[in-house]
């Protein structure tokens, strides 16, 4: 059996409370964590296998469809899924939703006039194989207005769901793409108080991983916590 | 100089934002296009036990309904398994995604679980674990929710006894209401819920 989790360091993640991302004001706890041990509350989490979704729910391009394919700019997105000791996390579900070409995402409540795309749906799923691979295939999203500022816009992002083995694992990030340079006015971005952390979600350009004349590609890595290793686990258990 | 540790950093978290059932229950978002959408039935049609409905409303610091939050919850079955810790009934899955209709309350259709195994022979009293997400919320929020009609059994849980001010707990603690428990999550003000850093 696996160990606990390695504690999720809070000072990697974005706080809380973080005043230039307005929406985050009235909807931030302001009393601190409660910071708990792991129990099978935590160490378990619910598993995902093929017969839940299917094939062609990784593939953006064609997962809509109605008359023809999506309008917007090809592109795989492929990656692994690690933990923090550097292991693949296979056989985990891996879900994906994001605007269309012109920024619009297919949802009541997105009022931009960017037309919503007939054939883009704008959301994917896959599992990770044994070796904690997975690729979808989409268009690239486009950059989006929001009112944050008057004057404030994403910068093209992918936002993924990644589940792991243990419900304290659960993560939802969000990807953005090499050489955006809409990624530094962002506070969502921002949020991040660690350039590294946005290193992190920045997904590279991949020239090995395109399909020539056809599909350009992005990697992007997701780590999730790892697990402590358990050599010393039948000695007594005190406080 | 030393060995450099080789560990790779957790991928950081980022806002769920405002169109998260567009990915994580299209349904809800208005379209369809899974012919299976994922963490509907959490117990499933052959679970023991006592099925039961919670509802409940998630509110702002100012004390809106946030409608646009999706709840995953996880469970034990009504003998207090966790699936992947023992055997479970075919087709309890346990976990479930919850989101709130036009008014802001929630409904979660389930079995009520049995108390499961805790830490070092410990007991912990039957709960649903909760986790949070939806815009302005950066790190996905974890709570637990505990049944007001299990006394006994929350007065010995480990994770209750853990929260200092003791009128807190009760942030955890689910209300029978009629044929409903009732269960508000608070996420800031004087009755701020109890989140977790597990
Ligand atoms: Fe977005």
């Amino acid at each position: 059996m696996t160990g606990e989790l390695y504690q999720r360091d809070r000072t990697w993640h974005p706080p809380a409370l973080t005043p230039d991302y307005k929406t985050s004001v009235a909807r931030s706890p302001r009393l601190p964590l409660l910071s708990l041990q792991n129990s099978d509350s935590e160490l378990t989490g619910p598993t995902f296998g093929h017969g839940d979704i299917a094939a062609g729910d990784a593939d953006l391009l064609s997962n809509y469809a109605q008359t023809g394919d999506p309008i917007g700019e090809r592109i795989i997105v492929h990656g692994r899924v690690l933990d923090e000791n550097a292991r693949p996390v296979p056989n985990t579900l891996v879900e994906v939703w994001q605007a269309n070409a012109g920024g619009r995402y297919r949802h009541v409540k997105d009022t931009y006039f960017a037309p919503v795309d007939p054939n883009f749906g704008g959301c994917g799923r896959t599992i990770t194989d044994a070796e904690g691979r997975y690729a979808f295939r989409t268009v690239k999203p486009g950059a989006y207005p929001w009112r944050n500022w008057t004057n404030s816009w994403r910068p093209a992002h992918i936002h993924v769901s990644v589940f792991g083995t243990a419900f304290a694992q659960r993560l939802i990030t969000q990807m953005y793409f090499e050489g955006d340079p809409l990624i530094p006015k962002c506070p969502i971005v921002a949020t991040l108080k660690d350039p590294a952390a946005v290193t992190q979600l920045t997904a590279a350009l991949d020239l090995n991983a395109t399909i020539p004349l056809d599909t350009i590609a992005y990697k992007f890595d997701i780590v999730l916590r790892g697990h402590r290793a358990t050599w010393f686990e039948n000695r007594p258990e005190g406080n | 100089m030393v060995q450099k540790l080789d560990y790779l950093r957790e991928t950081p978290s980022q806002t769920a934002g405002p169109y998260v059932h567009i990915g994580l229950s299209p349904r809800d978002a208005g379209f369809d296009i899974y012919d299976n959408q994922l963490g509907e039935d959490i117990a499933g049609p052959d679970a023991k036990g006592e099925r039961i409905t919670i509802q409940g409303r998630v509110l702002d610091g100012t004390g809106a309904p946030v409608r646009d939050v999706l709840i995953e919850t996880w469970q034990a079955n009504a003998d207090g398994i966790y699936p992947g810790r023992g055997a479970v009934e075919d087709g309890f899955r346990g976990w479930g995604r919850v989101v709130p209709d036009a008014e802001g309350v929630f409904t979660i259709k389930t079995v009520k679980p049995g108390a499961a195994p805790g830490r070092h022979d410990t007991v912990m009293a039957p709960h649903l674990n909760l986790w949070l997400v939806a815009r302005g919320i950066n790190v996905g929020l974890n709570t637990r929710m505990y049944f007001a009609d299990e006394e006994a059994l929350n007065a010995d849980d480990a994770v209750l006894n853990l929260i200092e001010q003791a009128h807190r707990r009760d942030s955890l603690l689910a209300q029978p209401d009629g044929d409903v428990y009732r269960f508000d999550i608070h996420l800031q003000g004087e009755r701020e819920t109890v989140f977790l850093d597990i």
